[in-house]
């Protein structure tokens, strides 16, 4: 067993070496490109994009409800694992807490990324009425980024506290972690506050997690459109949200296991453990998918039909089938092999659940539109398509990479592993003497 | 005293009615002109749909049907428009869609009105059906705006505040009869519809001070959403409707619910009875949306199908000017 020091400079976040330099430089020229196009889109409209108007959203509100969707393992490793007492997942916390933060983030400014009037968006407040789904959207979002900045923030006291100390060499670095600290000595009063804060944010959060995506699923369900007038869609969408979620934390903790070195707190255990995990909730969302395209298709209504035609033989069957079999069916089967849940092969099945979660909502976003009640006449071809335009695609891309951006600076001054609670599950005493000499 | 105050009574009611019918023959045609020069007394529909003698002199002319304390979000007092679309008679001569386009200065690439080619199983006969927004009682775009931006007034009418949309388009996504049109770029209304704008509207041109709701189109605002607004602008000066006085074929019928009584122009009808005698229907009644236009079925048709057909672009609704 490691000693609290060996534990101390194990987590510690370090300074970023040439790949990390890189790959903050490549994300900074993507979202300064992203920024570039946003600049023409605000000056133009958004006429630069492929949307018109039957295919009136996009890529922008798919892309909002992937990081909606994503967001939701924040709640789901932190609150639920949490709460149902899963020891193993301890060191997989603050990571998923990272990508919820970094999620709900963008996806805000996405959906104000879609906005015709942007500036306006103080109507909202000024005009809001509570009969939109909208604005529970705006309430709810607010609230679970709120929920979750704490969330992040609270555990990591003792931790800041313990790089303060780790750290008092580099001044200025030192000075910001005792600042974010807020004073935290560990003393008893502190200890029970910071217990019961973690534990009502863990409840909290799941009710206002559930709603999020709830309410972004209603943004759709809420309208008369075959495909999206379905009273399945809350669970739908929550369930498609945990694979997303999960497919987001595996990928992540392979890569910081690797650019951190922490072969010894992420092991093959979790990653097996997560493969597991990623099976069951897999299972769930196909069955909701079952749910959600056979019984319409057994029915077969008029305009049902035209829309699952185009689904499961038209247009979009290519895209379609890829991501139900390559998102979803293909990763069950693979990961019942024990061999497919080492750590590699699992990553490489996360990145393609998250690639396949991130297109999935681009087929409940955009083909229903496509296929409205009355039929699309008096405008030109094109608009009886969607091809998302380059510029679309590069702000997108800039959104992804600024998610990103903030989960790479985050990783460099947070302890991706929390340091506090790992020596107390495993019963390592730090050493505390140097400190009081410090007041 | 009393029975002066009933007598007045009565006498005030009498002069009220007087005026909505007055109103009514107005926009019936020139109906009241006519009897002016040869007679005393004018001869007018009431709301049962008899005709009946009324003395010249008690009708009075109204310059503007808004009231004094008119508001735009309110609509006109005491009434509730409707539209009956006769389908028997559309040939898809494409007037309405020409009218409105030039009137509300649409320049986009999806006009507010459209002429539909349908027909709604192999066995039955294709038809024309003019489509427009539908001005329903429970607009499903109203629900979901989020800024209040859309919004229903108490005469029936659907209008949008461009000053306020914030441009989310969901009200695009809940529109089941797909009418609202959004301005994807700045709208390219030109010097040409800007000097027209300025000769007719000259006091509604700044935009801060005399935007209003009421004229659709004048002038569309980017990244806001544009639809049919039932002409509220023509509706207070007591003329029809752009599309209803562009038909040639007297497809259009609009006029006031709590009168009973639609006209297009040339024939006016009793509301409810035109709907009974002719199995008038809404569009997707099983929504809920109750809209206000109403459609009578395409039967006994005195124009062939055929005769729209050299008409129909399955790809564009708004004519593209050579000029620009």
């Amino acid at each position: 067993m490691k000693n609290f020091e060996e534990l101390t400079n194990d987590l510690a976040p370090r300074k970023f070496g040439l790949y990390g330099k890189l790959w903050i430089g490549f994300l900074v020229v993507i979202i300064l490109a992203a920024v570039y196009a946003y600049y023409l889109q605000a000056t133009k409209g958004l006429e630069i994009t492929g949307m018109r108007d039957y295919a009136l959203w996009g890529i922008y509100i798919s892309n909002f409800v992937f990081f909606v969707a994503i967001s939701l393992v924040g709640s789901l490793v932190t609150a639920i694992l949490r709460l149902s007492g899963v020891k193993w997942a301890t060191p997989l916390t603050r990571i998923s807490e990272i990508i919820a933060v970094a999620a709900i983030i963008m996806g805000g400014l996405t959906i104000i990324i879609d906005m015709g009037r942007p500036e306006r968006i103080y109507n909202l407040f000024l005009h809001g009425r509570l009969q939109s789904p909208i604005v529970w959207d705006v309430i709810v979002i607010s609230t679970y980024l709120v929920i979750s900045l704490l969330l992040l923030y609270f555990p990591l006291l003792p931790d800041l506290q313990i790089l303060r100390r780790k750290f008092k060499d580099n001044k200025k670095l030192c000075k910001w972690y005792g600042r974010f600290s807020l004073n935290w000595d560990g003393n008893y009063y502190q200890r029970s506050i910071y217990k019961w804060s973690i534990r009502t944010l863990s409840v909290l959060i799941i009710p206002v997690a559930f709603g999020i995506h709830t309410v972004t699923a209603w943004l759709f369900a809420t309208t008369y459109r075959p495909g999206w007038d379905s009273s399945n869609f809350g669970p739908y969408f929550i369930a498609g949200a945990f694979v997303a979620g999960a497919g987001g934390v595996i990928s992540l903790m392979y890569v910081l296991r690797r650019t951190h070195n922490l072969k010894d707190y992420i092991t093959d255990f979790h990653f097996d453990k997560m493969g597991k995990l990623l099976v069951l909730l897999c299972l769930i969302y196909l069955y909701f998918n079952v749910n959600e395209y056979l019984v319409p298709a057994y029915k077969t209504t008029e305009k049902e039909a035209a829309h699952l035609n185009a689904l499961f033989f038209g247009e979009e069957a290519l895209l379609f089938w890829t991501v139900i079999i390559g998102g979803l069916v293909l990763p069950v089967i693979l990961l019942l092999f024990k061999k497919m849940r080492k750590p590699f092969p699992l990553f490489i099945i996360g990145l393609v659940v998250v690639i396949g979660a991130w297109w999935k909502r681009f087929i409940i976003v955009t083909p229903t539109l496509l296929h409205p009640f009355l039929p699309i006449q008096g405008v030109p071809e094109s608009w009886h398509h969607y091809r998302p335009t380059h510029l679309e695609w590069l702000i997108t891309w800039g959104t992804l990479a600024g998610s990103m951006l903030i989960v790479t600076l985050l990783v460099r001054y947070v302890p991706v592993i929390p340091i506090h609670e790992t020596a107390e599950e495993n019963n390592i005493i730090e050493p505390r003497n140097t400190d009081n000499n410090e007041k | 005293m009393s029975e002066n105050k009933d007598k007045n009574g009565s006498r005030r009611d009498f002069i009220s009615k007087g005026l909505k019918l007055g109103l009514l023959t107005a926009i019936g045609g020139a109906a009241v002109a006519k009897s002016l020069e040869s007679e005393e007394m004018v001869e007018l529909m009431d709301t049962d749909g008899n005709l009946i003698q009324v003395p010249v002199t008690k009708i009075e002319e109204h310059s503007s049907l808004k009231g004094d304390d008119y508001n735009p979000r309110e609509g006109f007092p005491n009434k509730k428009f409707v539209m009956v679309i006769d389908l028997a008679r559309c040939k898809n001569a494409k007037q309405c869609i020409k009218s409105c386009n030039k009137n509300h200065f649409v320049t986009g690439d999806n006009a507010w009105l459209k002429v539909y080619k349908m027909q709604d199983n192999e066995e039955s006969s294709p038809y024309w059906m003019p489509n427009l927004c539908q001005h329903c009682d429970k607009p499903a775009c109203v629900k979901v705006c989020p800024v209040d931006a859309t919004f229903k007034r108490r005469d029936g009418i659907v209008l949008i505040d461009n000053e306020r949309c914030i441009g989310c388009r969901f009200c695009m996504a809940a529109c089941p009869y797909s009418v609202r049109v959004f301005n994807w770029s700045e709208p390219k209304q030109g010097e040409m519809t800007e000097v027209t704008m300025t000769m007719e509207h000259g006091d509604q041109m700044d935009h801060n001070a005399g935007y209003t709701p009421d004229y659709a189109g004048f002038p569309s605002v980017r990244g806001t959403v544009d639809k049919c607004d039932f002409c509220p602008h023509m509706i207070d000066q007591k003329l029809l409707p752009h599309c209803v006085s562009a038909c040639p074929n007297g497809v259009y019928f609009f006029g006031d619910l709590y009168e009973d009584t639609v006209t297009n122009g040339d024939e006016t009808f009793q509301l409810s009875k035109l709907l009974k005698d002719n199995a008038g229907y809404r569009l997707m009644e099983d929504l809920g949306t109750a809209p206000s236009v109403y459609y009578l079925p395409p039967k006994d048709r005195q124009v062939d199908f055929e005769d729209g057909l050299k008409n129909y672009t399955e790809f564009e609704s708004v004519e593209k000017t050579k000029e620009s």
